[in-house]
């Protein structure tokens, strides 16, 4: 019997219709979204920061989930688009009442919604939705428990790209707590497709996920060799709130032996880039001088990610339809 | 009930004693008369047609849930679904609501399964009391009122020391435990098998290690009790090994596996189909082929449904969130045979794993077609093609892992106590 069956975002043409993961995209579409956020970038800097590309149409920002900075940069990227954007926090309202998910979606579908920007705390949780809506409506993952964050991992691309220009010969490190990241997990993928060869996992072994050298990265629990001659590093928010048990003792001994420093830095590459995604602990898996340095594009990367949110947004609501596989 | 009955021109397959062949199986007064040809003077008042048909034992289920005490009618549909299957005996665990650990309820559950008429039940009794792992159940009372064994139900107690003492006031009595190998604390808040894919879909994992640190543990304690103990559901290859050790070693143990763990693995879960949330968790290729090896070489005894109908609502969740377990009775015959037709095993060799080894199991002289034994039949076609789906399947649980899928193999006529309880409608 068929093991496991075709990603369920994209159209019978190939077309994106939801962006649930980055797992089985193409490289060609990764590159076509890379393309089209780039032509959205020069749109934030104009006097006019809005395209009509979405007028008429309503984007739900869905978030069971708390967040600030992805749901701020889907509302700005949704409103430059000129769609109508309506925030709900669902974490304090309907659910906590006993409403199931997909009861909450039937609601929010007869209030005319065309696009779903959907965070929730369970993996998997954007794919009951797009299983489950009507043909014409698009759901965008914003964050799915410990599965995966898409846009940010193509934001992340767009970053990588706009400082190296291509991806195959560069070392890219991912470091700190891979177990509990979804942005780890995108970014994975998202690196392999676009053909990077050297790429690194580091962290203690409580924090890496079983299964990593079969997905085709190297595994490091020493900073230092991890992240030695890399081209890129992208450090991961210690998540202080996912964490259960015994994962690590503190937060001073993992600092003090992945916290990224002025002098793990000089392993790198000397014209590395450092990336995060935010929200930053300082002092725990980074150190200011570097957050602040100039080896770091971490306020770079948020900007890009309201182009690349654009670039999403628009591509799924021109997608047909017809013959959903 | 009927008293003469004749099943004629059918494969006849009887595992117990290895018979193979053409001809008849001939009931009278619930019990089997003769197999082969029809004895001199026996006057059938029904005479069933199995032309290319087979005959056998009716399916024996280690573990099917008939979710009663808790949802009170439930016990009607699903002995239906059992009936369907082909099953004429169930096993039913005591992971009602509330638990089965007093004689009250077991007898009640006796009493509804008489009035449905359906497959001959087997109560197990809780182990502990609500099945808490605290105190024990009263074990002996609990038998005389119908309880074939006695079991904790998705875990090991966390208290070794209650384990301990379960398993020798048992061998008191001379009472069997069955037992799921699995150490709660190492499955935590687990919801698929440890690997690659759970990693990739970032679903919390489960390690190999729930099963094997359990086994050590139950192999330890009987070492020091002596109890019989039978292992239900196991998931790894490695688990597989270990209970291949222990009987080797002479331990009195036997082991069941679900068939869902025969046919699937891990990467079946796909993009989160919940139907696809069994506990154990599905395993990875390795795991299924350790599976079917410990099947070929008798380390695992039998194999089961671990029928468990889930309301669709709460299988409409993310994947952490829904309900686990899988619907299986009417599944468990043509997924037999497929597994048989898969790996070129033998008829005989794949009904005994669901007929005479559970009984074996159990001590019940049912699951063969030895005459004067009890006429638990099933009469099937084993080409007959069906797509499992809500509307084919009789049971109040609709979620089978294998829904949408075509099967082969299903069964005519259904015999309990040489009563005919179902009949396929015809065409």
């Amino acid at each position: 019997m068929q093991l496991r069956s075709a990603s369920p975002q994209l159209n019978g043409q190939g077309e994106l219709h939801h962006l649930l993961s980055i797992e089985e995209l193409p490289r060609a579409l990764i590159e076509r979204i890379l393309t089209t956020a780039e032509g959205f970038i020069a749109v934030g800097t104009r006097e006019v920061k809005s395209v009509p590309l979405l007028r008429g149409r309503s984007v739900f920002n869905l978030f069971f989930e708390n967040s600030t900075r992805t749901r701020t940069t889907f509302e700005i990227a949704a409103k430059r688009l000129s769609a109508d954007v309506y925030n709900l926090n669902i974490a304090s309202s309907s659910t906590a009442k006993g409403e199931s998910l997909l009861d909450t979606i039937d609601n929010l579908t007869a209030m005319q919604a065309d696009t779903f920007v959907v965070r929730h705390s369970q993996g998997g949780a954007p794919y009951l939705i797009a299983r489950h809506v009507a043909p014409h409506v698009h759901v965008v993952n914003a964050g799915d428990g410990r599965h995966a964050h898409p846009t940010q991992a193509l934001l992340d691309l767009y970053t990588i790209r706009h400082y190296k220009g291509s991806f195959e010969q560069l070392a890219v490190a991912v470091v700190g707590d891979i177990l509990n990241s979804r942005v780890a997990r995108s970014d994975i993928h998202a690196l392999l497709a676009m053909g990077v060869r050297d790429l690194r996992a580091v962290g203690p072994l409580t924090l890496l996920p079983v299964g990593l050298e079969e997905l085709g990265l190297q595994v490091y629990t020493r900073l230092e060799d991890g992240i030695r001659n890399a081209d890129v590093i992208i450090m991961l928010r210690l998540q202080n709130e996912r964490m259960r048990g015994a994962l690590l003792p503190s937060a001073q001994e993992y600092f003090s032996n992945y916290g990224l420093t002025p002098q793990a830095l000089k392993h790198a590459k000397s014209d590395c880039i450092v990336m995060h995604p935010g929200p930053m602990n300082r002092g725990v898996e980074i150190d200011s001088m570097v957050a602040d340095g100039p080896h770091s594009v971490i306020l770079p990367q948020v900007s890009f990610g309201i182009a690349v949110r654009m670039a999403v947004l628009s591509m799924v609501a021109s997608s047909q339809h017809a013959d959903l596989r | 009930m009927s008293a003469t009955l004749a099943i004629e021109n059918g494969r006849v397959i009887d595992p117990a004693t290895g018979y193979d062949a053409t001809g008849g199986v001939y009931i009278a007064d619930g019990r089997i008369a003769a197999i082969g040809s029809r004895p001199d003077g026996f006057a059938a008042q029904r005479v069933i047609d199995a032309r290319g048909l087979i005959v056998a034992p009716g399916l024996i289920d280690l573990c099917a849930r008939m979710r009663e005490p808790g949802a009170e009618g439930a016990l009607r549909v699903e002995m239906r679904a059992a009936l369907a299957g082909g099953v004429t005996g169930v096993v039913c665990p005591p992971d009602t609501d509330p638990p089965l650990d007093e004689p009250g309820l077991v007898r009640m559950l006796r009493q509804r399964s008489r009035e449905a008429a359906g497959a001959r039940l087997y109560p197990l009794g809780a182990l502990t009391a609500a099945l808490a792992g605290e105190t024990l159940a009263e074990m002996h009372t609990l038998a005389q009122v119908g309880c074939v064994a006695f079991c904790q139900t998705t875990a090991l107690p966390a208290n070794h020391g209650t384990l301990l003492q379960a398993l020798r006031y048992a061998r008191t009595y001379d009472l069997p435990v069955w037992l799921r190998p699995v150490d709660a604390s190492l499955v935590g808040e687990g919801v698929a098998a440890e690997g690659a894919l759970a990693s990739t879909l970032g679903l919390p994992g489960i390690s190999v290690a729930a099963e094997t640190v359990a086994l050590h543990t139950i192999f330890e304690l009987q070492r020091a009790t002596g109890t019989r103990v039978h292992l239900c559901r196991l998931s790894s290859a490695a688990g597989v090994q270990l209970v291949r050790a222990a009987k080797r070693e002479g331990l009195a143990v036997s082991a069941d596996v679900s068939i869902h763990h025969v046919h699937l693995v891990d990467r079946n879960i796909g993009y989160y189909d919940t139907n696809c949330r069994l506990d154990p968790p599905l395993r990875t290729d390795m795991d299924r082929a350790a599976i079917r090896a410990g099947l070929a070489d008798g380390t695992i005894d039998a194999i089961c449904s671990d029928h468990a109908p889930v309301p669709l609502e709460d299988k409409l969740l993310p994947f952490g969130e829904a309900r686990s377990g899988a619907s299986g009775l009417e599944t468990l015959l043509a997924l037999t045979l497929g597994w048989a037709n898969a790996q070129s095993l033998p008829l005989l060799a794949a009904l005994a794993a669901v007929s005479s080894a559970p009984a074996q199991i159990l001590g019940e002289d049912t699951g063969t077609l030895q005459p004067g034994r009890k006429a638990d039949v099933v009469v099937f076609d084993p080409q007959q093609g069906w797509r499992v789906d809500e509307q084919t399947l009789l049971s109040a649980g609709k979620n089978s892992p294998f829904a949408g899928l075509r099967l082969a193999g299903r069964a005519r006529f259904t015999l309990v106590g040489g009563e005919v309880r179902f009949e396929a409608p015809a065409g």
